[in-house]
């Protein structure tokens, strides 16, 4: 019985002067961290609001949307803000990737418990 | 057959913005997966390097209108208090829900982690999107960074997943009408 192989096509490398060169990793470390920073912030908005009545009527930017509006436009700022600090700063930096990513997974998992129903209403 | 003004935006929100987030994901996680130097020539790169810009930012777009159309005029209608002495809540979803003990924890937990963690979703693909342009085609040379990109772009299209799960059970459970 005939049997059907793929054929599949060997590997070409890549002529050298085809590949792009290296790019330093400053601008994604600080975009990562930016990122890190925006969750991080709304996580604390939405626990402090919880926690205080003062903070939540301060975070009343809407009074349609209620607190969610002050959460979210700070948060929202904090990344803006921070990514372009962030950038500025660690612009022409190299090798800063893993502690960005470590800042970034720290900073989100922050953030997502801090939304999570069960941790901010436990403050209320 | 119509749609009333509040459905039509609540369409658009969940149905329409949520289609092309869902396409311009796939589209991201195909050619972030097969950005890879030993499987295509330079000229295929190039084409799934604009492949991925495309996916990536249309993504990112299609967060930020789902979440602004979302906070600012659809989740108005549903938090909207009704006056006093109404017995008839079908045109205030959150009081229907918190008016039956049954359908509370809708609001209690479903609506209050739908609204907070849907914001994360347009920062986090923002980011992978900015990112995705400064590499460029030489995002293909770089696996471990191509990994990490495309592990916080599942996490954003994730916590979107959430968040429109969560809005198309409570729309199920107190519609907004």
């Amino acid at each position: 019985m005939a049997t059907m192989s793929r054929s599949q096509p060997e590997p070409q490398p890549m002529p050298s002067g085809d590949v792009p060169p290296a790019k330093r990793d400053g601008f994604p470390a600080a975009t990562l961290m930016a990122a890190g920073v925006g969750v991080f912030v709304l996580g604390l908005m939405t626990t402090w609001a919880e926690a205080s009545a003062s903070m939540k009527s301060r975070l009343q930017l809407n009074d349609d949307v209620g607190p969610l509006s002050g959460k979210t436009t700070w948060a929202v700022i904090a990344f803006a803000a921070s990514w372009v600090v962030l950038s500025v700063v660690l612009w022409k930096r190299d090798k800063c990737l893993n502690i960005a990513l470590g800042v970034f997974a720290v900073l989100t998992v922050a953030g997502l418990v801090g939304t999570f129903p069960t941790f901010f209403q436990a403050f209320g | 057959m119509e749609l009333s003004n509040r459905e039509a935006w609540t369409a658009f929100h969940g149905m329409i913005l949520g289609a092309i987030f869902l396409l311009a994901f796939s589209g991201g996680v195909a050619s972030f997966w097969s950005l890879r130097p030993q499987w295509v020539t330079s000229a295929g790169i190039k084409e799934r390097t604009y492949r991925l810009y495309a996916g990536t930012t249309i993504m990112a777009i299609a967060a930020w209108l789902t979440v602004l159309t979302g906070t600012y005029k659809v989740y108005v209608w549903y938090r909207a208090a009704p006056p006093s002495g109404t017995t008839d809540f079908s045109k205030y979803p959150k009081a229907a829900l918190l008016a039956n003990p049954d359908k509370a924890d809708w609001h209690d937990f479903g609506m209050e982690w739908k609204e907070h963690i849907a914001w994360i979703a347009p920062i986090l693909a923002t980011a992978v999107a900015a990112m995705v342009i400064y590499y460029g085609p030489r995002l293909a040379h770089e696996p471990r960074i191509r990994s990490i990109l495309l592990g916080v772009f599942v996490l954003a299209f994730g916590i979107a997943a959430v968040a429109g799960m969560m809005g198309a059970f409570i729309t199920k459970a107190a519609p907004v009408l």
